[in-house]
């Protein structure tokens, strides 16, 4: 009686153990044809534009990379030299260039604008950045702001977007914390 | 504390060659702690109708008996039922040995000679009181208890076991004799194991326990459930556990009901919930966590045959630190020189963004089937599903969703015979295929730092050991391990060229879609380990044993394939396509010796590992987003080398002090520079007074002194965009030495049995010391945990 009870058991796991090895198998085979989808990555800024805008005329300033977190650094290209002591006015955009048609997130900082602000940092022949904007607490956010030039020579202008920083801030990078989604510094002449 | 069963067999010498069934088997029974008789043992014969008991003196005898092999059946009330194999050759005498205590009772088990999972590794376990003790921690910390093992911390809650300087893919943890198939490659990837399913924890040093696996570079962590003794029982234990530093506290509960027929049904479950933890100085936020494990086990035991149902799940949602989510190579930068956490918060219990969210479902059967003469033979069916969740920060539509979803199932099937008929000699032979499969959700939105795979595992084992005295067992084992990975992987034109796969790879490009290309790596490897060691026994004190381990492991899907900025740790990881298996050899001795009054153990190893796969910061890569440093995998010859001792000594009957130094020193061969994370050498020293008559109370205070790690790779010279400059970027540099005081006492009290409700109370990091941890990833970011004082409350009914 008990040889029989045992062996029936054991046919019982076998069995189990029989259909765990096919589903096995039939879960390897079921996944070898189908290629995964490509990811294309929604919330990335590949490039940013900065149009400065003075009576005497427009010049851009490109900041672009098109592979992203990819081993390429981003290409940076100017249109020109800045006039001196001439106040631009200035506005941002930031696209996703990865999709087609671009996508446009300038909208969604300015949607999230409590949330978010560009920090300029200049030196040289540019004398200083004021913001010509503000959120829904009054506080800057830099989408679109003014640049003045000194005298003629070479300057900088660093762009800083941070995302959830410390608002109100004092205009220091420090003082604002967050995180950066964007960190690129631009070389102009000022002639 | 380690469980033994001894058999000490003195043959009688003049023993007449006669083929009669007229031998008398005369035996002793004792307690393996003190040596004392045990009265009342039922001894039976398994297979024939005959039984004793041990008399006053703990001996028995049986008359009438025929020459061979022989199974007895050991069983007394306050101990677990044992089987020993034994040959009858004339007149005999056999001394058995049962740990005398209920509640440390182990599986019913045939044991022959084997005392642990190897003959001639290192090897050392935690009991189920250190267990206790740990058991609101993670596993990685109730090892530390263990001399060389330390852990690498990605803060408080998510803690890696590191073993003699080696972790991740080099560990292989045994979950109730399953391998544990949880992504192990990640440094922020905890073991999704709940230490409280556990009776018992063993850590093999090293890949000499080969019929686990043949890739154990770093060793194997054994955990063993909950005991089952064979009679009709009912038993249970709720352990509650209360933090001061986090707030919180965990519960743990099991039931066991078990009966004589061998049948047996437990089940397990524990809860965690702790809020951010706290630094000396300041809070640490964003560093709560949840954690839910829930076990059931049924199945039937008997010395011929029996079999297991196995179910284990465990869901984990941790915080990762706020502070230590940043944006770029300056934020990191200003995080290392300002040396102060960039966001406090109020005190929260809710975990938010970033955190990481793991669940794994475990399920097993077993079967095993003893055949007379010859030996056991088991077969195994798990299956394993992983699932991961990674949330980063993100902004707008993907605020919730995460940038890191995978989903990772393996079936294993494996089979063992156990040929130890013969006295003396043991021999396994056993094979195992596995199947696993990754799938990485595109849903995140975030390209795939691991691709989708399939992973074809196939070995073939053969271990033995071979008694050659009373004194000396000798040991030899071989594994081939087959392994399959076939990849369908995105690149990104840009990094495909960059890497200089477009030459040598162009085959496996499946798919051009312009700025990204899909490609179908697929490798093989075989893989080969052995080993060989001895054990030798110099008095019934002191042991020596002593071990070789040549073991090769195959390169994990993350060194082969990661690609990509891993936005929680602000650093691009590259994996290497050209990556194969690594190979190490490694020599260890371990000399011990243990009394009732004192006791050491002292093991140096030896490693050596060819084509060592390391991870390391390499350079520095440009986006938009600013300057990340650029974490890459290579290859390289290293030399392992250290040591770790340990000492007892009991001054008085109530006193007693431990001590314990590990030291390990990690060299890349090829440049002659140190090895990244390696952990530095502490020293550990315990005084604790325990007093059994007043309620078994029990006193410590440990001091634990960790060395700074004066061997570390070059610093990286990075540009950084903000200040316009090359700057120093301190991503190596250690923190300095440290020293902790901890302080734990504990009761027992006889509530309805004996000793069955313990009160202790623990108070780890007594001085609310400010230390940084090398071996902490988030050691450019904060201090790590201040003061913590818990209590717990054990009942077992």
């Amino acid at each position: 009686m008990k040889t029989i009870a045992t062996i029936s058991k054991n046919v019982s796991l076998k069995s189990i153990f029989a259909t765990g090895i096919m589903v096995s198998m039939l879960l390897a085979c079921s996944s070898d044809d189908d290629n995964p989808i490509a990811v294309d990555e929604e919330e990335v800024i590949t490039t940013m534009n900065v149009t400065l805008t003075s009576t005497g005329g427009t010049i851009t300033l490109q900041s672009q990379d098109l592979d992203g977190d990819g081993p390429n650094a981003p290409v940076i290209d100017i249109s020109g030299n800045l006039t001196a002591n001439t106040t631009y006015s200035g506005s941002i955009e930031l696209l996703n260039e990865t999709e087609t048609p671009a996508e446009d997130i300038t909208e969604e900082v300015a949607e999230e604008d409590d949330e978010h602000q560009f920090f300029f940092t200049t030196s040289g022949s540019i004398t200083s950045v004021a913001y010509n904007d503000v959120d829904g607490n009054g506080n800057p956010v830099g989408i679109s702001f003014e640049l003045t030039t000194g005298d003629p020579g070479s300057g900088t202008l660093q762009i800083t977007l941070r995302h959830e920083p410390k608002k109100p801030n004092d205009g220091s990078l420090a003082d604002a914390g967050g995180e950066t989604d964007i960190a690129q510094t631009f070389t102009v002449t000022v002639e | 504390m380690k469980y033994y069963l001894f058999i000490i067999a003195v043959l009688s010498s003049l023993m007449a060659i006669s083929q009669d069934c007229n031998a008398i088997l005369l035996g002793e029974v004792l307690d393996f702690h003190d040596n004392s008789p045990l009265v009342g043992a039922t001894i039976s014969i398994t297979g024939k109708d005959v039984k004793t008991i041990s008399n006053g003196n703990g001996k028995f005898t049986f008359k009438n008996l025929c020459e061979g092999v022989i199974e007895l059946e050991v069983s007394h009330p306050e101990c677990t039922s044992k089987f020993v194999t034994l040959t009858i050759d004339g007149d005999t005498f056999e001394k058995i040995k049962l740990e005398h205590h209920l509640e440390e009772l182990e599986e019913v088990k045939v044991v022959g000679d084997v005392p642990t999972n190897t003959n001639s590794g290192q090897e050392e376990s935690l009991s189920l009181k250190d267990i206790e003790r740990s058991s609101g921690n993670s596993l990685g910390d109730a090892l530390k208890k263990i001399p060389g093992v330390s852990t690498l911390n990605t803060g408080g809650n998510i803690v890696k076991p590191v073993i003699q300087g080696l972790n991740g893919s080099r560990i292989l943890i045994l979950n109730n004799n399953v391998r544990m198939q949880d992504m192990e490659w990640g440094e922020e990837h905890a073991p999704n194991v709940d230490i409280n399913a556990n009776q018992k924890i063993s850590v093999v040093k090293g890949a000499a326990a080969l019929e686990y696996g043949g890739d154990a570079i770093g060793g194997v962590i054994v955990l063993e459930p909950l005991p089952i003794i064979r009679a009709d029982s009912l038993f249970g234990k709720t352990q509650i556990n209360l933090f001061s530093n986090g707030r919180g506290g965990n519960i743990t509960s099991s039931l066991v009901k078990s009966y004589k027929t061998g049948l047996y049904i437990k089940g397990q479950a524990s809860y965690k919930r702790l809020g951010d933890l706290e630094a000396p100085d300041y809070l640490l936020s964003n560093t709560g966590i949840q954690e839910r494990g829930i076990s059931l086990n049924i199945g039937q035991r008997n010395f011929i045959s029996g079999w297991e149902g196995y179910y284990s799940y465990f869901q984990s949602d941790i915080g990762i630190l706020r502070a230590s989510h940043i944006g770029n190579i300056d934020d990191l930068i200003q995080s290392i020189n300002s040396q102060q956490p960039n966001i406090i918060n109020e005190f929260t219990y809710d975990i938010v963004r970033p955190n990481q969210e793991v669940s794994h479902h475990l399920g097993k059967l077993n079967y095993y089937r003893r055949f007379e003469g010859f030996g056991k033979w088991t077969v195994q069916y798990d299956f394993q599903k992983n699932r991961r969740f990674e949330y980063d920060v993100r902004v707008g539509d993907d605020a919730n969703k995460a940038s890191l979803d995978l989903e990772l199932t393996s079936h294993s099937f494996l089979t063992n015979l156990n040929i130890d008929a013969k006295r003396g000699l043991d021999i396994k032979i056993g094979a195992l295929g596995r199947y696993q499969s990754n799938f990485a959700n595109p849903a995140t939105g975030v390209r795939r730092l691991i691709p989708d795979y399939d992973k074809y595992d196939f070995g073939l084992f053969s271990v033995g050991e071979y008694k050659v005295n009373n004194s000396l067992s000798v040991d030899a084992g071989l594994r081939y391990d087959f392994s399959r990975i076939d990849a369908k992987k995105f690149y990104r034109t840009s990094r495909w060229e960059e890497r200089g796969y477009d030459d040598e790879f162009s085959a496996i490009v499946i798919e051009d879609l312009g700025t990204q290309l899909l490609t179908n790596p697929i490798f093989d490897f075989h893989n080969f380990s052995g080993t060989t060691g001895l054990n030798y026994e110099f008095n019934t004190n002191n042991r020596l044993r002593f071990n070789y381990a040549y073991a090769q492991r195959a390169p994990n899907p993350s060194e082969l394939f990661s690609d990509g900025l891993h936005h929680s740790a602000a650093r691009i990881e590259l994996g290497d396509l050209r990556i194969k298996s690594e190979s190490s050899s490694k020599l260890s001795a371990s000399l011990e010796r243990n009394t009732l009054q004192w006791g050491y153990t002292v093991a140096p190893f030896i490693n050596s590992i060819n084509d060592f796969i390391v991870l390391e910061p390499t350079g520095v890569e440009f986006t938009i987003r600013g300057a990340f440093p650029v974490w890459s995998y290579r290859q390289t010859n290293a030399l392992m080398i250290g040591v770790d001792a340990s000492l007892y000594n009991n001054w008085t009957s109530k006193i007693r002090t431990d001590h314990k130094f590990s030291w390990v020193r990690g060299n890349d061969e090829s440049t002659d520079t140190p090895l990244i994370n390696i952990p530095s050498a502490n020293f550990n020293n315990t005084i604790s007074y325990i007093n059994p008559n007043w309620n078994n109370f029990m006193v410590s205070l440990e001091s634990q002194y960790v060395f700074e790690q004066n061997r570390f790779p070059p610093n990286i010279t990075v540009f950084s965009p903000q200040q316009q400059q090359d700057v120093l970027l301190d991503i190596n540099t250690p923190p300095s030495a440290y020293h902790l005081l901890a302080a734990n006492a504990e009761a027992s009290f006889s509530i309805k049995n004996s000793n069955d409700f313990t009160i202790g109370l623990s108070v780890s990091n007594l001085l609310n010391t400010s230390y940084r941890d090398y071996l902490n990833r988030l050691r450019y970011f904060v201090d790590d945990m201040g003061r913590n004082i818990s209590l717990r409350l054990i009942y077992n009914y």
